[in-house]
């Protein structure tokens, strides 16, 4: 298994970062690299066993439905980037 | 070559609880931008979210209410995608083991009962709000909204058509507003549509490619984008063309849906499990006190009412429109010492007109069961006619006080005095003796004339069979 | 003094014989002093600092103190500290002033203790040498040449260079012990769920956790004692009845079975490492434990499994950083998606975007099946090994790495090498494990070497009661790196 140019390029805009061709190439060499390594866990015969997501078995703990937070909107948008109005501004969504 | 057209609901509920589905902030709607954003929900570096179990408890509800299976074990998974108003860059949903899987809704369609068979609900997180105002030319995000708790609730494509599927949204917003689950103001956005339409020859047993209409969040709308929607793919599929799956927006001002978004990377949601949070496990125990906590539901309502108090199908529907409605026709029944039938007219007659003229809901219904059940006693004993009781009821509308009192002051009391009917009838008939002869000559419909003349002259207020009987007594 | 117990500092304080304010200041001095030579701190506050330490000199004089009161602390800088900076060791969080208090920053504060900055750390956690932290380079004290190990090398540095006298530190794969193992201090990574995450900057959600670090097991029993516990606000947060991790200290050696995987002793372990820890198994030896070898067979697998497990759980962990509502944005873009593409362009470094991309590769459509949930199925064989070996001995002892530190730029154009020395730590996360890193020895070349003591689930007071024992009979611990003998 190995990522083509074309899969790098593919995963770099899900992953929403920007490559250039030089930079997409090197990445391709790298990654694949790293897959050469992944590739040791296709052998494994893991018929029956369970996936393990967690460490610890546990069930979801629950909250109660009470309004515990109070507005710090103020604090919270004196480190944003750009904001007016209260809301945080972003360049045009377009829909 | 006709053409069948099919959809399948995809529900997006906002559940009615105090605070958010992984955080303890407000839900309330309309408050300042981003108040109501806590560190969770704008997705501070390090925070962690932690599950709201009012929000759990609704989808039970939901669950048990369309007879669906509640997942003893549900997974919350990671939906990712990058969007402004989407802080974490995932959406904390469920996609293999939803928390309610299979049910069936059955919705009224003309004179028939149809089943729609839904195929899962399942708990998510709602996003913030896109403000596309004028910010220098930039776009403004409230966080308000994200991370308030939502009920996705999937149909089978079991919809033929607009109508169906207005039928389906409407008994499904009907039964989540009637559990308490969800508020169901829809312009708020508690409760929004999208709609997955495709068509196909008629009589073809293989679903055609399908597009789905995001954002969907009046009756009317729904309505109007499917028929739209499925103009167009007919349109395509008579000139030869094929149609793409993609996802479409209905734009209300043109009456028209265009594509948002076609079927390429933007659907590779890399769903996976989310280390932060367990499997959810609802035990048998929570399901059965849930079940037991529950409001009888419409559907056997229904049936009880028929039953009960001998109503038609058809008004036992029109009177379980809502819990509120329901609940008031039982007082009432019951304020007038069990006048079903009466209580049914009076609710669907002068009340609900009144509600309309008014643009009133039950719950805010200036005149209480008591009140219209006093009234409807009044009509039974014979002291008011049914016109005098109109009168009356638009006099308790405007809080002119009790039905007696009312009924005092006014003087609407009902004339049951034979002898002073009789006076009366006497009067009338000396005073017309052309239509007295006529009617003796057989012309029959002066009778009709001569009760007019009487109960003018008793300015209504005469009981009207004995008005009837007295004049029929002497006319003969 | 600098090399002085926490135990010792606590009676210092407690008997006024120095006020903490003083030994802040000492440790501030310090810093400033060899601070520009190591980079193990990103941000020190010296007002913030002596404010603290004056707060805790009042609480000392007015008997409500709590054991741990007035002594400094540095925190790794992936905590986040109301009204501090706190980067991740990152451009893209390089000017971000945290809101709010981590759990355990706050369970440190309340305690009493003196925060003294932030520690140098890999981008995010994820590097073995520190090399990938925006804000340069920590060097090792034992030899400027040489790197600390990560990703808490910072932490690490700062402890052995005695700037610190304990530090908080984050274990994904081995970030405690590595560096701890490198730096010849001490490091305990916790049971999965003992130590809260809310207000840890996520790496890798389900293999987290963090712990102390600090020069010795008892030290780290003390600090385990504050930063351990149940939190509500983290879900994976375990509710268990409160523990006092000193409770084993003096526990006798006497019957222990110490178990010793085959496959940590085979190809690839240095001689140098190998002896050093032969050394501290003969000293158990004599302390009347006994040794059983025990195997772990999948431990081959451990790497290409946490290298599909943690980049895909970092992928979207690391989604939130976009430049909306906090850190890095990028000065140009043309629309929306060029400000996410370029924002996470130049604000992650190499070794991150690298994860990132493995990470969103593995879960993409059609390969989440080959990969992710293959990875998340040998992860539960990786687990049960240790339940089969742990039948058979009370803890797992082996080296934590398989050489002394290297030098820089060893491995830092080759992730595969970088990768690969993490082979003894990153089994036991994926396991969620407690594990811990004791110094054992110190190589010719100047370099420390560390044993890797590894316990069943919730046995920390256990693992540190045996490495407490090491400790009573050795002096590894209390060993200092040259020239960095002045006193304070």
């Amino acid at each position: 298994m190995s990522l083509t140019l074309l899969d790098v390029k593919r995963v770099a805009r899900l992953a929403h970062i920007a490559v250039s061709e030089d930079e997409a190439a090197i990445y391709q060499q790298q990654i694949n690299g790293v897959f050469d390594l992944i590739a040791q866990m296709q052998a494994v015969d893991t018929t029956g066993v369970v996936p393990m997501a967690h460490a610890q078995d546990l069930n979801q703990r629950l909250r109660d439905d009470i309004v515990t937070e109070p507005d710090l909107h103020e604090k919270f948008q004196s480190i944003a980037p750009q904001v007016a109005e209260g809301l945080y501004l972003v360049p045009q969504v377009i829909e | 070559m006709h053409w069948e057209i099919v959809v399948g609901l995809e529900v997006h509920t906002q559940l009615s609880t105090r605070s958010k589905i992984f955080s303890g902030s407000s839900t309330v709607f309309g408050a300042a931008p981003n108040t109501q954003a806590s560190a969770v929900d704008i997705a501070l570096p390090g925070v962690l979210p932690v599950l709201n179990r009012s929000a759990v408890e609704r989808a039970v509800q939901l669950g048990l209410a369309i007879g669906g299976n509640i997942s003893r074990r549900s997974v919350f998974a990671r939906k990712n995608y990058f969007y402004p108003d989407l802080p974490k860059g995932y959406q904390i949903s469920q996609m293999d083991h939803p928390v309610v899987e299979g049910g069936s809704l059955t919705i009224q369609v003309g004179p028939d009962e149809k089943t729609v068979r839904i195929t899962r609900a399942h708990l998510e997180e709602d996003a913030g709000k896109s403000m596309h105002g004028d910010f220098h030319g930039m776009t403004g995000i409230d966080l308000n909204r994200a991370g308030t708790p939502l009920l996705e609730i999937v149909s089978e494509p079991d919809l033929r058509g607009a109508a169906e599927a207005v039928a389906y949204a409407k008994t499904l917003h009907g039964l989540v507003v009637w559990l308490g689950i969800c508020d169901g103001n829809m312009q708020e956005g508690s409760f929004r549509c999208d709609a997955n339409v495709s068509v196909r020859p008629l009589g073809s047993g293989v679903l055609g490619t399908r597009c789905e209409i995001k954002n969907l969040n009046s009756f009317r709308f729904l309505e109007r984008a499917i028929e739209y929607e499925a103009r167009r793919q007919i349109e395509i599929n008579e000139e030869g063309g094929t149609i793409r799956q993609e996802t479409r927006l209905y734009d209300p001002d043109r009456d028209e849906t265009r594509t948002m978004r076609s079927k390429e990377d933007a659907y590779d949601y890399r769903y996976f499990h989310d280390p932060d949070l367990s499997p959810l496990v609802i035990s048998e125990d929570w399901i059965a006190r849930t079940r037991a906590a529950m409001p009888e539901l419409p559907g056997a309502m229904r049936e009880r009412l028929v039953a009960q108090y001998a109503i038609s199908a058809y008004d036992a529907a029109a009177l379980t429109a809502s819990r509120a409605t329901a609940a008031y026709f039982e007082q009432l029944v019951a304020a007038s010492s069990g006048e079903a039938k009466l209580s049914a007219n009076w609710m669907m007659g002068d009340l609900f007109a009144a509600l309309n003229r008014y643009e009133l809901d039950m719950a805010h219904c200036p005149v209480s069961a008591a009140q219209l059940g006093r009234l409807i006693v009044r009509i039974v004993d014979g002291t008011l006619s049914g016109k005098l009781a109109k009168e009356v009821f638009e006099a308790l509308w405007q809080a002119a006080g009790e039905v007696d009192a009312i009924i005092e002051a006014r003087g609407l009391k009902q004339v049951s005095d034979s002898g002073a009917i009789a006076a009366i009838v006497d009067q009338i008939l000396a005073a017309n003796p052309a239509q007295v002869a006529d009617y003796r000559a057989g012309k029959e419909k002066m009778l009709g004339y001569l009760v007019g003349q009487a109960m003018k002259a008793m300015k209504g207020r005469a009981n009207p069979q004995q008005l009837n009987e007295i004049l029929l007594q002497k006319l003969n | 003094m600098i090399n002085a117990s926490l135990t010792q500092l606590a009676a210092l304080l407690a008997q006024k014989k120095i006020s903490s304010v003083e030994l802040t200041s000492a440790y501030l001095d310090r810093i400033a002093r060899f601070n520009p030579v190591l980079n193990a701190f990103v941000t020190v506050d010296e007002t913030a600092s002596l404010a603290q330490a004056a707060a805790a000199d009042a609480r000392i004089a007015s008997g409500a103190a709590a054991t741990l009161t007035g002594i400094p602390i540095a925190h790794k800088d992936i905590f986040c500290a109301d009204g501090w900076r706190t980067t991740c060791g990152s451009r893209m969080l390089a000017n971000f002033v945290a809101p709010y208090d981590a759990h355990v920053v706050s369970q440190f504060k309340n305690a009493g203790m003196v925060s003294l900055g932030k520690t140098n750390m890999d981008e995010f956690a994820m590097g073995s040498s520190n090399e990938t932290s925006y804000f340069g380079a920590v060097k090792n004290p034992w030899d400027i040449t040489a790197v600390p190990g990560g990703s808490s090398g910072g932490s690490a540095a700062a402890v052995a260079a005695r700037l610190a006298p304990a530090a908080t530190g984050t274990d994904t794969g081995g970030s405690i012990r590595q560096p701890a193992a490198l730096t010849g201090i001490t490091g305990l990574k916790p049971t999965y769920g003992v130590v809260s995450r809310y207000g840890m900057i996520a790496f890798a959600s389900s293999l987290d956790q963090a712990g102390p670090m600090a020069k010795s097991a008892e030290d780290c029993a003390l600090l385990m004692n504050v930063m351990a516990g149940f939190d509500e606000r983290d879900s994976t947060s375990l509710e268990r009845p409160v523990e006092d991790y000193t409770r084993d200290l003096a526990q006798p050696m006497a019957g222990l079975r110490i178990g010793l995987p085959r496959e940590y002793f085979g190809e690839g372990l240095s001689d140098e490492v190998a002896r050093g820890v032969e050394a501290a198994l003969a000293e158990y030896r004599k302390l009347g434990a006994q040794t059983v070898e025990v195997s772990l067979p999948n431990t081959r697998l451990s790497i290409p499994v946490y290298y599909v497990l943690a980049p895909a759980e970092a992928s979207t962990n690391l989604a939130r950083f976009d430049g909306v509502r906090y850190g890095y944005r990028a000065p140009d873009y043309k629309d929306l998606t060029d400000m996410y593409e370029q924002t996470r362009a130049q604000g992650f470094g190499a070794e991150v975007k690298r994860r990132i991309m493995i990470g969103t590769y593995v879960l993409s459509h059609g390969y989440y099946d080959a990969y992710y949930l293959q990875a998340q199925k040998i992860r539960r064989l990786i687990a049960q090994d240790f339940t089969e070996a742990f039948a058979h001995c009370d803890v797992i002892m082996g080296p934590t790495t398989p050489e002394t530190a290297f030098d820089f730029g060893d491995k830092s154009s080759d992730p595969i090498a970088m990768y690969l020395s993490d082979i003894y730590t990153i089994a036991v996360n994926l396991a969620g494990l407690p594990g811990m890193s004791v110094p054992c020895a110190i190589a010719a070349n100047g370099r420390p070497i560390g044993l890797q003591l590894i316990g069943d689930y919730f046995s920390e007071s256990r693992l540190l009661g045996i490495a407490h024992q090491y400790q009573r009979v050795t002096d590894w611990h209390e060993r200092m790196p040259p020239n960095s003998e002045q006193q304070i």
